[in-house]
């Protein structure tokens, strides 16, 4: 399916929430109200100075229950490839930018009968419209949230008044870590787990729930990696006979849209399978930094996901 | 032995084995009739350890003068719970889920019907089906529901059965609720009265 | 608007008729003068003025007596309308899709105002007058989806989404082509698509599921889909297949013109926000097989695609005892000619 960008915003505030993270809020140009949206759910914005070169999935932070404006909570990376960087340095007040309508795939389970969340740092965004939310529908659920000093992440003071006795902060300067073990080993029946935060935080919590006998179906996790720069390269399309260029800081999916030939994508981190295309001929190697194809499907050599994977040889020619 | 065939129908579940879930602090075994060999099985294959976590809700059936129950018992000391009827056993069921946690995990092995019985009472509990480990053993007999007047019956073995509630002549199509735990029946002759084509043992 | 709703019954001594205008809006679903299976999804997008893709939800001179029809069905057999107990977000969420829709899209009949959570509903052709607090199912004579379902034409599920797959957790089906809401709800999509014949072996639904799973927000799709009926008979339910089965056999080379209905679903698929369900609406038309030869091309294209149809799936859509009648029927508009191309009548 196509990922449009047909949403014209305008940046009506810029807060920063935490060190070296912003909160954008954003309002549609013609004041339009928003398309609803759920807790988990991101959109992606079109970034960079030539209009639409990047396009970056990014959580909705706000509340669900405002229809003004939508707010994205943005860490600096120190490797960003343009994305957060130009967030950060280059966008100001009033500023247009193009974004997708909301896309969830880190949902709510509504057969849940509890509800445990786990957030590491930046990995509180989605946390926050799934909160409110969570209260909203009286369902019974603890938000565990780790970061490493008083202040470096955001939200802390917000979220404690929200949600009092429900929140369970864990400070690494303090030496305080999650026990994952024991925060699994006696939740009831019907409890689903949702992590959302750095990669060893995410496999933490999974290797955790197997140790326990946890059923995987309910254990839900979204990373947030972005895909990594690398070599430019040339990619040929059977189909639409193209041969297109990909950037240093661009993906390929980046570089399919800008030729115009609207390849299928939806999460823009590797995880949901959408964007898989096949591989008629990889003479080189295929970088493959996706989740999805299992490891048989990636020495294979006969798709790639091109939201994250790239390509490093000669010649590679896709089935597009 | 009768096994399930691989059917063309998709809602048919699909009954994978018993093999024991690494990690799960309580295993929670529910069995009727021949799913005792089943078990019997599973258990021969675990260490004490393992065995010491498992608890058994078993219901003879129509297996009850084979007398697995006593061959279970021994390997289970103090955790096998025998129970007259799927009822019962349902019962007491109930009463383990409302106590469990999420490492506790379940197992249901025996008739398909009974299989159903248990899912659908653990999917109440917030139980995600996938997560159920299951083994058809015995009679392929179907519970079935008669989509007219919505009565079940249990232990069907005929393509066409008159439905004990509203004697409606019922076709038993292979189109199966989890919900349910039941196939579907549909009146087989409400366009012509006297074309009941007659019934085959396609499920003994 | 000068439309007129009808006054007509879809059972007993069956008074529903199709006006003029409402035969050339019917949306005939065969593109080529032969059977092919396909999933045929395309966006829900707004179609000519006057067709039945106008609007996302389509009203027509058939709503009044609908509505009278489903509250019979729904006071004999309770068991047509049923929601599991986590679908109530998604129940609100059809509220707000369905009223805010039929809303703007016929502002003569139906209007909507908001005030935060407070609302009030109006539908002339009903009679409704109601002001209720969104979220708050005690404000509101029915559980939220049977409330605004009983005012719309078609039928309707909510599919709730996890485990990759869609779940059937909610719905009203009332005017259904022979499936039962009581026996499938609960059930995924690979499951409630079970008992149709060939698509799986093909892939079809695999292919259909990856698409729907990624169904986005304000980007609803359609598709047609379609079966024949004998008599304009709505609730042609598996419940109540001993009282309509024999209907099949009452077709004769004199009635079958005006006993026959091809009946076609508009099916449409909408992602919906709060609950990340997807609502899943069917909606039906009805129109005879004499109705539809007021157009030639499309007798002659009938006849053509009920020639190539596999007898599969003749017997699964229930046409085996009375194809060749239908057949021979329309083979008096047969002349051998080509059809037009596209759906569309002469």
């Amino acid at each position: 399916m196509i990922h449009a960008h047909d949403i014209r915003v305008r940046v009506t505030a810029i807060e920063e929430v935490a060190p070296r993270t912003k909160r954008f809020r954003l309002q549609a140009v013609d004041s339009s109200h928003l398309p609803q949206f759920a807790g988990g759910a991101h959109i992606t914005v079109a970034l960079g100075d030539d209009d639409g070169a990047l396009r970056n999935p990014y959580t909705l932070s706000g509340s669900p229950q405002d229809r003004v404006g939508y707010e994205i909570t943005v860490l600096r990376a120190a490797d960003s490839r343009g994305g957060s960087a130009f967030l950060h340095e280059q966008v100001v007040l009033g500023q247009e930018v193009s974004i997708s309508a909301p896309i969830n795939l880190f949902p709510i389970n509504a057969l849940g009968r509890r509800h445990v969340l786990l957030a590491g740092g930046i990995g509180i965004t989605p946390f926050m419209p799934i909160t409110e939310q969570l209260i909203d529908l009286s369902q019974k659920f603890e938000l565990h949230y780790a970061m490493r000093s008083d202040g470096a992440a955001p939200y802390e003071t917000l979220l404690r008044s929200r949600l009092g006795h429900r929140l369970h902060v864990y400070r690494s300067d303090l030496r305080e870590r999650i026990n994952l073990e024991s925060l699994l080993e006696g939740q009831p029946l019907g409890t689903h787990l949702y992590v959302c935060g750095p990669e060893r935080l995410i496999d933490g919590a999974i290797n955790a729930g197997k140790a326990l006998g946890w059923p995987g179906e309910n254990i839900h996790f979204e990373r947030f990696a972005g895909p990594p720069p690398g070599d430019p390269f040339e990619v040929r399309l059977a189909k639409s006979s193209k041969a297109i260029a990909v950037g240093q800081h661009q993906t390929l999916l980046e570089a399919l849209e800008r030729a115009g030939v609207e390849p299928p994508s939806l999460c823009r981190g590797g995880a949901c399978g959408q964007c898989e295309i096949p591989v008629i001929k990889a003479d080189g190697e295929l970088l493959h930094y996706d989740h999805f194809l299992s490891e048989e499907a990636r020495s294979s050599g006969r798709s790639i996901m091109t939201c994250v994977s790239r390509f490093k040889g000669r010649e590679l020619v896709l089935d597009f | 032995m009768p096994t399930i065939p691989p059917s063309l129908y998709k809602s048919r579940p699909v009954y994978p084995g018993l093999s024991w879930i690494a990690g799960a602090r309580r295993h929670l075994i529910t069995a009727d009739g021949e799913g005792a060999l089943a078990v019997l099985e599973l258990l021969n294959s675990a260490d004490q350890e393992t065995r010491n976590r498992a608890i058994l809700l078993y219901t003879p059936g129509g297996s009850k003068q084979l007398g697995h129950g006593a061959k279970l018992a021994p390997l289970l000391p103090g955790a096998c719970h025998e129970f007259p009827s799927i009822e019962t056993l349902l019962f007491r069921l109930n009463v383990e889920l409302t106590r469990a946690n999420m490492s506790t995990r379940l197992y249901a092995t025996g008739t398909e019907g009974f299989m159903g019985q248990v899912i659908a009472l653990a999917q109440g509990h917030g139980v995600n089906p996938l997560s159920v480990k299951t083994e058809h053993r015995g009679s392929l007999a179907r519970r079935v529901q008669c989509v007219h007047c919505k009565g079940f019956m249990d232990g069907v073995t005929t393509s066409i059965v008159a439905c004990s509630h509203c004697g409606i002549s019922l076709f038993v199509r292979d189109h199966y609720s989890r919900r349910l735990g039941a196939f579907q029946g549909v009146i087989v002759n409400a366009e012509v009265a006297e074309e009941i084509p007659a019934a085959e043992e396609l499920y003994p | 608007m000068s439309l007129t709703f009808r006054d007509e019954t879809f059972r007993d001594d069956f008074t529903f008729r199709n006006s003029p205008a409402a035969i050339r809006r019917f949306p005939f679903p065969f593109d080529r003068d032969q059977y092919m299976y396909s999933v045929n999804m395309e966006p829900h997008s707004k179609g000519p003025a006057g067709s039945a893709t106008e609007f996302p939800i389509d009203i027509d001179e058939h709503y009044v007596s609908e509505m009278r029809e489903r509250a019979l069905v729904l006071q004999q057999d309770p068991l047509r309308c049923q929601s599991l107990p986590h679908m109530i977000t998604a129940e609100w969420d059809l509220v707000e899709l369905l009223m805010t829709s039929m809303a703007d899209s016929y502002p003569h009949w139906f209007s909507l105002s908001r005030n935060g959570n407070d609302w009030h509903w109006i539908n002339r052709p009903l009679g409704i007058d109601q002001k209720f607090t969104f979220g708050n199912v005690a404000t509101l004579p029915y559980p939220p989806m049977e409330y605004i379902t009983r005012q719309c034409q078609g039928d309707f599920s909510l599919l709730d989404q996890r485990d990759d797959n869609i779940w059937m957790d909610a719905g009203i089906a009332t005017t259904q082509a022979d499936w039962s809401l009581d026996f499938d709800i609960g059930m995924n999509f690979m499951e409630w698509h079970a008992p149709v014949p060939f698509a799986h072996q093909m892939g079809v639904f695999e292919r259909a599921l990856k698409y729907l799973l990624n169904l986005q927000i304000d980007k609803p799709v359609r598709r047609l889909n379609w079966t024949m009926t004998i008599n304009p008979r709505l609730d042609t339910s598996p419940e109540q297949y001993p009282h309509w089965g024999k209907d099949r056999t009452q077709v004769t080379a004199e009635n079958v013109g005006d006993k026959v209905y091809l009946r076609v679903e508009l099916q449409g698929l909408w992602r919906l926000p709060r609950s990340n369900a997807i609502v899943f609406s069917i909606r039906g038309y009805l129109a005879s097989l004499s109705e539809l030869a007021t157009s030639p091309k499309w007798a002659r294209r009938l006849s053509r695609v009920l020639k190539s149809l596999p007898d599969e799936i003749a017997e699964y859509k229930g046409l085996s005892r009375h194809r060749a009648l239908s057949i021979a029927w329309l083979s008096q508009f047969e002349d051998d000619s080509p059809t037009s191309p596209g759906c569309g009548p002469d």
